[in-house]
Formats: structure tokens, sequence, C-alpha cells
């Protein structure tokens, strides 16, 4: 009895301390004053721009990651598990290390600093850099689950197609691609839900400004200190959006 | 075994937490303070010399340690870049009696090295420049568009329109210029210096300088008012007002 007790006790402390926050997002000025923030000019340039970024960077996480994740998934070379952590870095990175990487690496004074430049290419402080940290601090989410559910497909079912004579690029694209679209779908959700919330690696490298650089979550932290309830409902929007990515992955992953 | 070790050991785990949360291992009371991005290096070399307790800090823009005391924070100091967030809190009961401890000189930092786009105030209005400035709602933001809103409107307006990133503190603006990224910023003659050789600075006209008033506050519910008291007088006279002489800043107004 002691033991369920503890167990009860432990859930109650878990599911407070989660549940908390995110309830206190709607409830502590209420829907109405929420709402009518909501049609603030600068959350609605913030929620737009958001929206715009996070969709061109998933799409190259897409185009590029799916390719990449399909050759670590079906080819045996040395090094392979090193490149596997290389790749899934970013995850586990502190989003500030990711921030100053970029500036590092592809700012002014950076590695490649002097190459971009002779291809008239900025990307610190414009929308393009925004784009840039997102698809650095997001691909993993997608690749590793790529990744993995490349490398689970039934090899009786590849084999078939083989011997039927089509080509890997056609397998990858007419076998692999639709038997792995349900966990590609889920790495993809999970990818743009943590493009949807950077915030660090994109105040660092792209800076904050209004309709060019200043994403939903930049917005929120400017807001915070003269305007709590448009921050709140801004809030509100973006744990809305997590909530609706989260209930697709599920819907995804139950099939 | 398990039906008493669990509990007790669940009640290890509280008693850990909150333990972590009070003074620090040589016994020394921890006094908190919220304190202007701008005062980082002053600040923590007066908290190395200050004997009372042991001082840790929150650095951030002043608005934003403002913003959080208003939602209910409650740490033992709080020092902003300007004097009117702190009489503001004070007129809300939320800060004793304010008091001005330094004051300091509103800069335009250029890269140390490099091309130089930047040699005067009037040099931020051609086209292409990329200025990052703090917000408007941060202390060195709006002591920077009061700089603009001194100048001929068209200029005025043309150098507002190059700042390309509105940074939520002036240590945001430090890494933007000595980074490259943005071309120029607005900053104080105390970041310039404590940048140690990355940023030069570009004076800007006196006629146009604003008055930059720093203001610090014992908060009203911390947990040693006594300590927050002691830090804030060493401010104005002892080892506070060495470290931010040492580190630029200038006498509080008479």
């Amino acid at each position: 009895m002691a033991f369920r007790a503890l167990l009860v006790t432990a859930l109650a402390v878990v599911i407070t301390f989660l549940f908390l926050p995110v309830v206190a997002i709607f409830v502590d000025v209420g829907l109405g004053p929420l709402v009518s923030s909501i049609g603030d000019p600068v959350a609605v340039d913030a929620l737009r721009l958001s929206l715009v970024t996070t969709g061109i960077s998933l799409a190259i996480v897409l185009i590029f990651g799916t390719p990449a994740a399909w050759f670590l998934a079906r080819r045996e070379f040395r090094g392979r598990a090193a490149l596997l952590t290389v790749i899934e870095l970013p995850l586990i990175l502190p989003p500030a290390a990711a921030g100053i990487g970029l500036l590092a690496a592809l700012g002014p004074a950076g590695l490649l600093g002097d190459e971009l430049d002779a291809f008239g290419i900025v990307l610190p402080l414009s929308t393009a850099g925004v784009v840039v940290a997102l698809t650095f601090v997001s691909s993993p989410f997608f690749i590793r689950q790529a990744e993995a559910a490349f490398g689970s497909l039934d090899e009786s079912l590849l084999a078939a197609s083989r011997t039927l004579g089509a080509s890997e690029a056609r397998t990858f694209a007419r076998i692999a691609i639709p038997v792995a679209l349900p966990a590609l779908g889920t790495g993809a959700a999970l990818a743009w839900g943590r493009a949807l919330g950077e915030f660090g690696a994109t105040l660092m490298f792209a800076g904050s400004f209004r309709g060019v650089t200043q994403t939903a979550p930049l917005a929120i932290y400017e807001q915070f200190s003269t305007d709590f309830t448009a921050a709140l409902a801004l809030s509100a929007v973006l744990v809305a959006l997590s909530g609706a990515i989260l209930l697709s992955v599920k819907l995804l992953t139950a099939r | 075994m398990i039906r008493t070790r669990g509990p007790v050991a669940l009640i290890c785990l509280v008693v850990l937490l909150v333990g972590a949360c009070g003074g620090d291992s040589n016994g020394k009371p921890a006094v908190r303070v919220s304190a202007a991005a701008s005062l980082k290096k002053a600040f923590e070399s007066y908290g190395k010399s200050f004997d009372a307790a042991q001082a840790s800090f929150s650095f951030a823009g002043s608005d934003q340690l403002g913003a959080q005391i208003k939602a209910g924070v409650h740490p033992d100091v709080f020092a902003a870049a300007n004097t009117k967030l702190p009489d503001q809190l004070h007129a809300d009961g939320l800060v004793e009696r304010p008091v001005a401890f330094a004051t300091n000189t509103l800069v335009i930092a250029v890269p140390a090295s490099g091309a130089q786009k930047v040699r005067s105030l009037g040099d931020l209005a051609r086209p292409g420049v990329k200025i990052a400035a703090g917000s408007a709602t941060v202390p060195v933001g709006s002591y920077a568009r009061k700089v603009l809103a001194g100048l001929p409107r068209d200029q005025g307006h043309d150098i507002l329109a190059n700042i390309r990133s509105n940074e939520p503190d002036v240590a945001g603006v430090v890494g933007k210029v000595s980074q490259g990224a943005a071309d120029a910023g607005f900053v104080y003659v105390t970041d310039v210096k404590a940048a140690g050789g990355r940023l030069r600075s570009v004076p800007i006209p006196t006629s146009l300088q604003p008055t930059v008033v720093y203001g610090a506050a014992v908060v009203k519910g911390g947990k040693h008012p006594d300590q927050a008291a002691q830090f804030v007088d060493g401010l104005t006279t002892g080892a506070g007002r060495n470290a931010l002489q040492a580190a630029g800043f200038g006498p509080p107004p008479r």
C-alpha cells in the first residue's frame, strides 16, 4: 500500500509540475485578453516569419536529409558510427553554442566568411540566417528518425524489388519512402517543432528585427518586458502548434 | 525493505533540492543581484571584494530584469542602466528608494579591424551600413533613439532605417559588432573598454549625448535586505565605486 501511495504521489507531482506552466499560459490573464492580443501586429509579423522560415528550413531538411539518411542506413563503411554521432550532436548542443559556431563558421569574420562574401551572401541579420540556424538545430531530429526507419525496412521487400530489376534509386523512391512514410512524417514533425521553438541560435546568429529575423520565440522575449499579455498570447499560439505537432506524431506512430 | 527505503529516498531528494537553494558552502549568505548587462565586468570585480555576502549575478537587459521583478521574482538588488525603471518599481512599491550610482557615455562601437565603414555619426546614415542597437525598451536602445531624435529629421530617419537588429541587451550589440555581423552599434563607452581591443569607439557629439544615469535599489521581499543594502551602499562609497571607476563609469550626478 505504501508503495502504491508513493507511485500515486510521484505521478501527481510529475503531472502538476509539467502541466501547470502550460495551463498558466491560458488562464493567467484569461482567454479574452489573450484572444484580443493575438491580433497584435508584432505577433502577427513574428508568426508569419516563423511559419515561412520553419517551412523553408523543413523543405531543406527533407531534400538533403532523406537521401543522406538512406545512405547512412544502407551502407556499411568505416566511421559510420562516428558520423552518426556528429550528425546527432546538434540535438543536445546548447543553442548558444550553436549560434556562436554558426557565426564562427559563416559570419563575416568566420571560416567561410570571405567565400560567402565573394558570392555576395550575407547570412547574419538576414532571414536566410534564420533559416540556416533553424536547419542546423532541427535537421538531426529528422535524419535520425529517417535513418532508423530505412535501417529497419523489411529486407525481403527490398530484395524482391532488386530481383525484379529495379535500380536502387527506384527502390528508394518507390518502395523505401512509401513504406517508411509514417516514420519520416514523425521525424519531419519533430524537426518542425524544434525549429518553431528555436531561440538562442537564431538570436546570436541572425539577430532580432521585426519582420526580418524576429521569429515568434524572439518576439515573446522582447514583449515580455513591455506587454506580458501579448507575450502570453504568442506563447499560447506556440503551445497550440506544438500540441498539434505532438498529436500528429502520435497518430502517425500509432498506425 | 523497499517499502521503507522508497519514501526515505524521496524525502532525502526533496531535502537536497531545498538545501541547494539556501546559502553557500562557506556560510556567507548569498545576495542575488539582477543587473544591467553593461555592469557585468564592474560588478563581477566588485563582487569579489564584497565581504558581507557571496554576491551572485544575473545580467540581462534592465527592462527584462524589471519585468521579472514585476512578475514576482525577488532578487536582493536591482541595478539598471537608467533611473526610470527603478523609479517605476519604487512607485509600484516593489523596491526600496533607488540611488543613482554611476553615469555612462553612449558611443558608436565599430570593429577594431577590417574595413572602417563608419568613422562618424553621419556615416551611419549611408546606404548599406548595418547597425545593431538595443531594442526600444532596453535602456541602451532607448538612449540610441534619443540621439537619433536630436538629429535633422532625414538623417535620423536614414540611420533608423539602417538598424538591422534590435538586441535584447547591450551584450548582443557588442557580439554582433565584434563578429562583424553589424558594421556599427550603439553601446556604452564601458563596453568598448571591456571588449579589450576588439572594438573601437566613435564618439557621439556632446550636444546629442543623452544623460545616462544608473540606478540601483534593494528589492522588497528579498532574502537578505541588510546585505543587499550594504551592496548598494558600496556602489557609491566603497569597493563598488572603485570597480565602477576602473571599468570606465563616471561618478553619479550630484
